[in-house]
């Protein structure tokens, strides 16, 4: 690799772990609304009995539910991997193309099953 | 003799460095989301139960009665305020620059989880 293209790399490089760190502080922002809500949420549901027809009763057609799950999945699906490969990076010092494949496929995980649970409890 | 000195201060200064609010909110904050992050698919998982009828999912629901999966959860609900506090305290630390603050932030912080966990606790029992 000539000097030049190893140059170019590690700019990229710099770059996109810029773009990762702001991710993650920018989700964070946004998330600590939703997991407010969400423990709340929880507390009030276990309070009077975990049914299905309670939650489904809560979440069955109703598009602000559907919204507020869907975005939080978008934003947790983005939030997750970016921690998850930092922590693998720093403990187990791997780092590199296969770690990226890695972690853009369990964010796709998350999301397909996260969105998946979103239409089963609120379609 | 002074190689052994010089070690036993080394020692010294890694526990001290360890054995410091910040250093224990790092850890917290760490595994936390590691645990919350692996938890995930199963959580989407279980409400996935709901495609297949609300009988389906009230028989998962069912099962979660259990005191040891009641326990996990109270668990996850601390696990999952303490990733939230501790987050908070880092963007308060990073980006509003209340560095004096660190040990009453990291202490706020274990407060919340604590706060959340009992509340959670105190109706799911």
């Amino acid at each position: 690799m000539s000097a030049r293209v190893e140059q170019n790399s590690l700019q990229v490089n710099a770059r996109v772990e810029v773009w990762l760190w702001a991710a993650q502080r920018i989700t964070a922002a946004i998330m600590a609304l939703f997991v407010v809500a969400h423990l709340i949420t929880m507390i009030y549901a276990v309070h009077h009995g975990l049914t299905a027809a309670q939650i489904l009763g809560r979440t069955r057609g109703s598009a602000g539910w559907a919204t507020f799950y869907a975005v939080f999945v978008a934003l947790v699906a983005v939030h997750a991997p970016i921690g998850l490969r930092n922590v693998l990076a720093e403990h187990l010092d791997w780092r590199g193309v296969s770690l990226n494949t890695v972690m853009i496929l369990f964010g796709i995980l998350i999301a397909i099953l996260g969105w998946r649970a979103v239409w089963a409890v609120c379609a | 003799m002074a190689g052994g000195v010089g070690g036993m201060r080394m020692k010294l200064n890694a526990v001290r460095a360890r054995n410091h609010p910040g250093y224990w909110a790092f850890v917290v904050h760490r595994v936390s989301g590691v645990l919350l992050a692996l938890f995930l698919p199963f959580h989407f998982w279980a409400l996935g139960q709901a495609l297949q009828g609300a009988a389906k999912l009230d028989g998962f629901l069912r099962w979660t009665d259990q005191p040891l999966v009641k326990f996990a959860e109270i668990g996850l609900v601390v696990l999952l305020a303490a990733h939230l506090a501790g987050g908070t305290r880092l963007l308060m630390l990073e980006f509003m620059a209340w560095r004096e603050w660190h040990k009453t932030l990291a202490a706020i912080a274990a407060g919340v989880a604590i706060a959340f966990g009992l509340a959670f606790a105190l109706n799911v029992v």
